[in-house]
């Protein structure tokens, strides 16, 4: 009787706070609902665009430069009038060039793919598949996006200035980034760059704090780490990385700053410009890329790991299958969120460092092969004899795998200390990464779109411009990325302006008009993601509560879940987020938020509710008593 | 919901406070801590990564040679002792806020923020005392290296000093006794924290210059 009463009052209390939650979302203004908010989804959608905005202006960096390595001899007086001074005489500038590939690297690397991919993602997906109302910190959460803006912004700006944004390599290795001399962008670019990065830092620390505490303290009842997906598993050990090394880059910029405007010798030595001597003595330049690669390897990870946790759950999902070896999983990522802090020196086997040092980090780096092989097949394990659906969202998704598989084969060859010396800073280098991270990772972004499209904006995307513009990319990117393994192993390096003036490499030419022609057709596909991205977001056709028959919290809410995500009380997790095609179900799916009670013709000898199994426990015991 | 949007200032934090369903047959509540403080740890986190970095470079630095010694300022041994006290003094406060002795907290508060300021400036003191010895912030890297690794603990320190600030503000509001004490524990870890990591980097400075 009191329990009931007890219950009654809870009951009172909930409809309190849902009538409370009503008035609160009609006092939202324009500036608190869409720009100065803390509810997490906002901030998630907040970071895609701008993610999305940075991977437009990178993609068309990329196809100024494949202009120039295709068609070096062409007119580009045409691109006069968005270029203006950086076209001399029909040629593409020499730094500009440079400036180019620099800004691509920096802002794929940084702000498409680490803060439009897992600002995204963590923040949209951690709240809505833990049971969570929003993060543990709105506020920070905001300034996160905040910082990553005002970063955005000064980057953004540092394009337009006279001498150009920063143009020695996303790196920054110094002496070149050190020296105002040594490059156009090394001046004011270069400082833009560096105030950009720190405030973008600031913007991943605060984030990733968020994201840690949101996953360990405010999961809902029964979401143990057993029963979490492995979307953020992912996303959790991605911020212990970022929390881990970005602060690491931070040192190393600190220490480059005081180098450049205050005239310290952190990393400068004995260097001579035009026959004359700097000041600077007793830096050392391989102790930045030390510093550097700390954070820089981990960052490699940082991106590719979300990717791989949304693969996971859509793979899972739309083989309506269970994740093949879901421990296994966790292991591999735990493992490769290890060693990613130990093996930095596979980056610098040519900087003179002891060739013994070396062999202890290609071995080092060789062990990654293991959890991400584990990786690789228990995701063709999970599509094995599925019943696969082949969403757009599960397209990507199966491309990742095979773009890992085939840029990370490439990597155990670079890891190779001896096998480095030849390979190091050629087109093979290139190949690798943007096929392991880069292509991989933006798949995995694509494939989280797609996914969860439908649970951000209300609507589904058009399958049909979905279904084009994933063949279109997927053999698009293979186009561009595979024949760079020829032309490294023949020997190009990477960041060069021109190749036409060395006999060696002319035979080439071909190769480089047919990647340079295969990345705009890429590029210009992106067109229709673009067009299917908006169009959907008003005229796309409703979604459905749970489109794609999905176990996890995020489709138990309403299919436009307002500001603390559940409007009466949290679904409670009785089970792991995979019971898909479990035997004897009458469903293909049993979501996380059902009691075992409910599906006594599928549960398996141990599955049994807490209450179950405390009444189980109180049989056994009367039984002993009696005995006894 | 309006009072959740910042979930930081709810604890003890549980997600189904106003469940309507019966208990016993919910599974076990998650594990769990109050979010404020186990933010604090990973912000401290980061900060010990900074300095393990800044450290280590140091120490790759020193091993390549070329390396110009000098003695360290003895006025850092003073720094260092004015810091340790201002550890116990902000420990002296923490305990009047949990037996709701508020004119204490708030004598102990500025006692300490006096300590952090005395601490700054026998830092800024031993800057001076480097500059008498010709160890500038530019020339050999060990000089640079003291300097930034000073500066960039003082400037850690100074963002503790404001923390401290504003907790004494919330004192003089009432905000700070022993039913809210997470309100002082998070500024009183994060200056222990501070005075710790000071004197692990002296010590590191410490034995530098003697080897």
């Amino acid at each position: 009787m009191a329990e009931i009463a007890h219950s009654a009052a809870l009951d009172v209390h909930a409809g309190h706070a849902h009538d409370h939650d009503h008035d609160h979302e009609h006092h939202d203004s324009f500036w608190t609902k869409y720009v100065f908010t803390t509810d997490h989804k906002m901030i998630a959608k907040q970071f895609l665009v701008t993610g999305l905005f940075w991977a437009f202006i990178g993609g068309a960096m990329s196809m100024l430069f494949r202009i120039q390595l295709g068609f070096p001899d062409a007119n580009l007086d045409w691109l006069k009038p968005i270029l203006g001074g950086w076209i001399q005489d029909g040629k593409l500038d020499q730094n500009f060039y440079l400036a180019l590939v620099t800004m691509h690297g920096t802002i794929m690397v940084f702000f498409v793919l680490t803060a439009g991919l897992s600002g995204t993602f963590s923040n949209f997906l951690i709240p809505l598949q833990i049971g969570a109302r929003d993060m543990a910190s709105g506020f920070m959460n905001m300034l996160s996006y905040w910082f990553f803006f005002l970063s955005s912004v000064v980057m953004f700006i540092s394009i337009f200035i006279e001498t150009g944004p920063a143009g020695g390599g996303w790196t920054i290795y110094p002496p070149l980034n050190a020296l105002p001399q040594a490059n156009p962008g090394s001046g004011l670019g270069m400082t833009m760059w560096l105030v950009a990065m720190a405030l973008f830092i600031v913007s991943q620390l605060l984030g990733g704090i968020n994201y840690i505490t949101t996953v360990i303290n405010l999961r809902t009842r029964g979401m143990s780490f057993s029963r979490l997906p492995l979307t953020i598993w992912a996303f959790f050990v991605t911020a212990i990385l970022g929390l881990l090394s970005f602060p690491v880059l931070f040192s190393a910029a600190l220490l480059l700053i005081f180098d450049r405007s205050f005239g310290t010798s952190f990393f400068l030595s004995e260097i001579y410009i035009n026959g004359e001597a700097l000041p600077n003595l007793g830096g050392s330049p391989v102790l930045f890329q030390h510093l550097f690669w700390f954070l820089g390897h981990p960052e490699v990870y940082i991106v590719i790991l979300p990717a791989l946790g949304i693969t996971s759950e859509i793979i899972a999902t739309n083989s309506r299958k269970p994740i093949f070896g879901y421990r296994a999983m966790v292991g591999s990522i735990l493992g490769i969120g290890t060693l990613s802090f130990i093996v930095w020196a596979h980056h610098m086997f040519v900087t003179g460092m002891n060739p013994f040092l070396g062999s202890i980090f290609m071995f080092l780096t060789l062990i990654i092969a293991v959890p991400s092989a584990v990786k690789a097949f228990n995701y063709i394990t999970t599509l094995w004899k599925g019943n696969l659906v082949f969403t757009p969202a599960m397209l990507f998704s199966i491309a990742l795998v095979s773009l890992f598989i085939s840029g990370g084969l490439t990597g155990i060859i670079l890891g190779n200390s001896a096998l480095d010396i030849q390979l190091h800073d050629t087109y093979f280098v290139v190949a690798h990464f943007h096929l392991v991270m880069g292509s991989a990772a933006f798949f995995g972004m694509m494939a989280g779109i797609y996914h969860w499209f439908p649970k951000m904006f209300g609507r589904m995307m058009n399958d049909k411009l979905g279904y084009v513009h994933f063949w279109m990319t997927f053999i698009g990117v293979y186009a561009v990325f595979f024949p760079m393994h020829y032309t490294g192993i023949a020997g190009f390096p990477r960041r060069y302006y021109s190749f036409t003036s060395f006999e060696t490499f002319s035979k080439f030419q071909d190769l480089n008009v047919f990647i340079s022609i295969a990345a705009f057709v890429t590029f210009a596909a992106q067109a229709i993601f673009i067009v299917n991205f908006f169009w959907s977001m008003y005229r796309g056709r409703r979604a459905p509560m749970n489109p794609w028959r999905s176990n996890t919290l995020e489709w138990t809410t309403p299919i436009e879940p307002g500001h603390g995500n559940w409007p009466g009380e949290i679904p409670t997790v009785y089970r792991w987020p995979y019971d898909y095609s479990k035997p004897g179900a009458a469903e293909d799916f049993i979501a996380q938020h059902i009691p075992y009670s409910q599906t006594p013709e599928s549960n398996l000898a141990h599955e049994v509710d807490p209450v179950e199994a405390y009444d189980a426990d109180l049989t056994v015991d009367t039984h002993a008593q009696h005995r006894g | 919901m309006a009072d959740q949007t910042d979930l930081l200032k709810n604890y003890p934090y549980d997600p189904t406070a106003n469940l309507g369903q019966a208990v016993e047959d919910e599974p076990e509540p998650t594990l769990s801590m109050p979010p404020k403080r186990f933010a604090l740890w990973l912000f401290i986190v980061s900060i010990i990564m900074i300095f393990a970095s800044m450290t280590s470079a140091y120490i790759v630095r020193k091993a390549e040679g070329n390396w110009q010694d000098f003695e360290l300022p003895g006025v850092l041994w003073l720094s260092t002792a004015v810091l340790v006290v201002s550890s116990f003094t902000v420990q002296m406060a923490w305990n009047a806020a949990k037996k709701d002795e508020l004119g204490q907290v708030k004598a102990w508060m500025f006692v300490t923020f006096a300590l952090g300021l005395v601490f700054l400036y026998l830092q800024w003191e031993s800057w001076v005392r480097l500059v008498q010895i010709n160890v500038y912030l530019v020339g050999n890297p060990s000089g640079s290296f003291l300097y930034v690794l000073t500066g960039l603990h003082a400037f850690h320190l100074i963002t503790g000093l404001v923390y401290l600030a504003i907790t004494t503000v919330k004192a003089y509001r009432y905000k700070i006794h022993s039913q809210n004490l997470i309100e002082i524990e998070v500024p009183a870890i994060y200056w222990h924290f501070l005075d710790v990591l000071w004197i692990l980097l002296f010590g590191f400075l410490l034995w530098s210059h003697m080897s």
